[in-house]
């Protein structure tokens, strides 16, 4: 068989002008070029051409075992025991983590992870997870039949958009995001051919949200679109900025005033670093704003299994808890999941696991805290050493990573530098980050693939890789930011 | 006040099926709490899902899984030695050891996704622009599955039907496809022809000429192939065997080889394996444009990956154990162990309520008027079928007496 494309076209059906135009449109900084050149970079290492450095290291991607973060025990045995129940006679395994496994294999078809689930998840999954949210939330009570277990969060923020976006032209759907954000979005929009409204968030008060430029934001766009949904995303990606109480009321009010759906992405809610700072869950807020409001704003919250203090990224666990849906949507939502039948079942496992965690008095108990404080403690210091190493670097500045896993620091460059990126047709940072590819092997995103201000330059790095190598990652992105300026100026 | 949240508005789907599963696990509930009724349990074969049933998993798969999981296990004398081998091999390919790197998508022609029907939902994607006359049209299969026709509506593509020959064991009748791709002309843009083979609900295996003459079909008509594969590893009647499209389609030689555009799918959901719940699955796409490749890929990486323990799974589905590895006895003997109100609702209904049997009433995947069918899933074990069928005639019997 020919190689695809070097031949005959004839008669083929499926060409860039027959596709679907708006997936055409459609970007994903985090996993693009500069990501695929380092793969490509890392191929030739393998081959052995020499370069300045012996491996790549990826800082783009928020993928925490991949950059060395250890699985919590306790997860993992409870997942080997789903997968594989003859274990359950085996004493190696304490017996907190057998009762979990056996009450999960039964609420599953034939007490196999194997058979396809409810479209909308488990039940007993939901149940667990409801209780989760009500213990997280000082009480307030929460319906499983609002929870929907997902293929990680982006299934589930993929999903809702997908149910919010319709119209034509004036009255297509406008989605509020921010600017910067987390790719995802301005992809999903572009794909479902929605209207993107951005708002900026202001870097010199550390990425903080002001309603009035929410409402600016939304005053511009109305004219060419109808715009429905505010997504927000607490704590932020990549900014890290952890929004205060008040903020949330803000944007509540915000949301109740101009008719806004809120999608709140909150998969960093235990990644919260920074002093006074302190993870304020939207629907909490938005109940304890009273029935005004709980009765009558349409709030979608997302979290997942890939952050916080899992890092379980592979499993695609997640789920979203929607609140004050009308019940005939309520009925699509439903029957929208059931396309794709069901969520990875492991993940699912995964989940009720993380929602259901050791219990003091528990055999594993110990150890579980033990691990997850580790961890915890651990990406709170790298936030620190982050911001305070590359903010000794002149040209760079870096807000505090409040919480979340990235750094976002601004970086300034020179005129020369700039009018060369252009000249190859790349954007100014893409550029900046693409050198420091090859001269270091360190791959980073940058700042134009998650939005910033016009004449601004940011790239987005992870805290991720062990202290050792974050070390040394920082200094080699030092040195080379200066040789940069020097090159360039 | 409530405000309606604005949406593309999906046809309403007959949800007959999904309300007798419902009905059964209500009826289930029931006799567990100890109500009496002319049968002690229900046999739910609605669904094509193996270990519901009671099939049980292929136990390399869950022990190499397992230690994949669980490294610890790689110590372990619980897992045989060529499972821990094959799990660290598998993790070395992850980043950092450890299975939240996700197994690497081969860059080429092969997508791994979780399950097929999310690379169908994918690829339909990718495929669909135009509206009204230039609506994107996809030839499909009646009678067929109900979540296939639940997925064209949500991409909004056109559904041209094209009615497979009960009375030839549900061949495929190459003037059926003439006649229906006539029939849209000013209706809509038909692109795609969708076949599902083996077929679902029929069971049907095509013959290799049968594939030929699609193909030539396909290439004349400038359609986009989709050939749905995923049950290939379940065809139980000696002297029929699946062979691949992509196999007959690179046999045809340049003219067609060349440039019939097909995309593949495979999945660990069904076959011997039968992990539904693993989410694992891949779709291979051939004789697309690079530039359209470079989009496939963007557009993929947007979806991260597929779950981990599909991918293994996945791996294991396309090497396993071979003749001599420790495993290789269990494992082939474990796979060899293993294969409306319509009218036939309310037959389906009486049929739960008085037989304790759950099967899916043949409105819900298209036949031809006036006939009705049933569709169960028959990965169960003998003695299951054995007592299914009791009932089944039983019941049939009774119901044609009551209604003569």
């Amino acid at each position: 068989m020919t190689e695809n494309g070097v031949n005959s076209h004839r008669g083929r059906v499926l060409t860039m002008d027959t596709m679907n135009p708006n997936v055409k449109k459609v970007e994903y900084a985090v996993r693009g070029p500069i990501v695929q050149r380092a793969l490509q970079i890392e191929k030739e290492l393998k081959a052995g051409v020499k370069k300045p450095f012996s491996e790549v290291i990826k800082a783009n991607i928020g993928d925490c075992h991949a950059m060395g973060q250890r699985p919590i025990t306790f997860l993992r045995q409870v997942l080997a025991l789903c997968m594989y129940p003859e274990l359950l006679s085996d004493n190696k395994f304490p017996e907190d983590a057998k009762n979990r496994a056996r009450r999960i294999l039964q609420s599953c078809g034939g007490g196999s992870i194997g058979a396809y689930s409810a479209s909308q998840g488990i039940e007993r999954v939901r149940q667990d997870v409801a209780l989760y949210i009500e213990r997280r939330d000082g009480g307030i009570p929460s319906d499983p039949d609002n929870i929907y277990l997902s293929t990680g969060a982006s299934d589930a923020i993929m999903t809702m958009l997908k149910l919010l976006v319709s119209g034509e032209g004036c009255t297509r759907t406008g989605v509020m995001i921010s600017i910067p954000q987390y790719p995802l979005y301005s992809a999903a929009l572009a794909d479902l051919g929605a209207v993107q409204i951005s708002y900026y968030l202001n870097e010199e008060s550390c990425w903080s949200l002001d309603v009035s430029e929410l409402r600016r934001a939304l005053n511009t766009a109305r004219d060419h679109c109808c715009p429905r949904a505010l997504c927000i995303i607490n704590p932020g990606n990549p900014t890290g900025q952890v929004q205060s109480r008040q903020c949330i009321e803000d944007v509540i009010r915000f949301a109740a005033e101009e008719n806004l759906f809120l999608m709140a992405d909150e998969v960093y809610q235990d990644n919260v670093y920074a002093e006074g700072c302190e993870f304020h869950s939207f629907k909490k807020v938005l109940f304890e704003m009273g029935p005004k409001y709980s009765n009558t704003v349409e709030l979608a919250s997302f979290h997942s299994t890939s952050k916080c203090y899992m890092g379980e990224c592979g499993f695609r666990g997640g789920y979203v808890e929607v609140i004050n849906l009308d019940p005939d949507v309520k009925t699509q939502l439903t029957k929208l999941v059931s396309v794709r039948l069901c969520p990875p079942v492991p993940g699912q496992v995964l989940l009720d696991v993380v929602v259901n965690p050791p219990e003091p008095g528990e055999p594993s108990y110990a150890t579980f805290i033990k691990e997850r404080t580790a961890t915890l403690d651990d990406l709170a210091l790298k936030a620190k050493l982050t911001e305070e190493t590359l903010n000794t670097v002149p040209g760079i500045t870096c807000n505090p990573v409040q919480g979340a896993m990235y750094s976002f620091p601004r970086i300034s460059l020179p005129e020369r530098a700039i009018e060369e990126a252009k000249e190859q047709g790349q954007a100014p940072d893409m550029f900046y980050c693409m050198k420091l590819l090859e001269e270091t092997g360190i791959c980073l995103v940058p700042g134009s693939g998650f939005g910033q201000r016009d004449g601004t330059y940011h790239f987005r790095m992870t805290i991720l890789p062990p202290t050792d190598k974050l070390k040394i990652v920082l200094a080699k992105v030092k040195e080379f930011h200066q040789d940069f300026t020097q090159q360039y100026s | 006040m409530k405000r309606k949240v604005w949406l593309s508005v999906l046809r309403e789907m007959s949800t007959g099926k999904r309300r007798l599963s419902e009905q059964g696990n209500q009826i289930g509930m029931e006799l567990q709490q100890g109500v009496q009724k002319s049968y002690k349990d229900i046999i739910d074969v609605s669904w094509g899902d193996a270990h519901a049933l009671g099939m049980k998993p292929i136990s390399f798969v869950r022990q190499v899984i397992a230690a994949c999981l669980y490294p610890e296990l790689l110590q372990s004398d619980r897992i045989p030695i060529d499972a821990r081998l094959r799990a660290q091999r598998l993790l070395r390919v992850c980043d950092g050891g450890s299975v939240d790197g996700g197994v690497p998508s081969s860059p080429e022609n092969i997508f791994i996704c979780s399950g097929s029907q999310s690379a169908l939902m994918f690829i339909l994607k990718l495929l669909s622009s135009g509206e009204g006359p230039s609506q994107m049209g996809v030839l499909n299969p009646m009678p067929t599955y109900p979540s296939f026709t639940l997925a064209l509506e949500v991409q909004g593509v056109a559904m041209v039907p094209y009615y497979l020959c009960e009375e030839e064991g549900w061949a495929l009748k190459i003037e059926e496809l003439h006649r229906v791709l006539q029939n849209t002309k000013g209706h809509c843009s038909p692109r795609v022809l969708y076949i599902i083979n083996p077929g679902n609900p029929t069971g049907h295996v095509q013959s290799r000429e049968s594939i030929e003459e699609v193909i030539r079909f396909a290439a004349e008509e400038k359609l986009f192939l989709l050939a749905d594969e995923v049950y290939q590893g379940s065809v139980h009647v000696e002297a029929m065997e699946f062979v691949s499209y992509k196999k007959v389609l690179s046999e045809m030689g340049p003219g067609y080889s060349d440039t019939v555009q097909l995309a593949s799918f495979h999945s660990v959901s069904k076959g011997f394996m039968g992990e539904c719940g693993l989410r694992g699955g891949y779709m291979e796409l051939v004789n697309l444009d690079p530039e359209v490749m470079d989009v496939v890929r963007t557009l993929f990486s947007l979806s991260t990956c597929t779950a981990v323990t599909g991918q293994f799974a996945l791996d294991i589905m396309v090497d396993p154990p071979q003749p001599g590895d420790p495993s290789y006895p269990t494992y082939s003997e474990e796979a060899r162990s293993m294969a409306g109100m319509e009218a036939d609702l309310l037959y389906c209904t009486r049929l739960l309520e008085e037989a304790g049997v759950c099967v899916g009433p043949g409105c819900e995947y298209g036949q031809q008027e006036g006939t009705h069918h049933l569709r169960m899933c028959v990965m169960t074990p003998t003695e299951n079928l054995e007592e299914l069928l009791r009932r089944l005639k039983t019941f049939h019997l009774s119901f044609l007496s009551e209604f003569s």
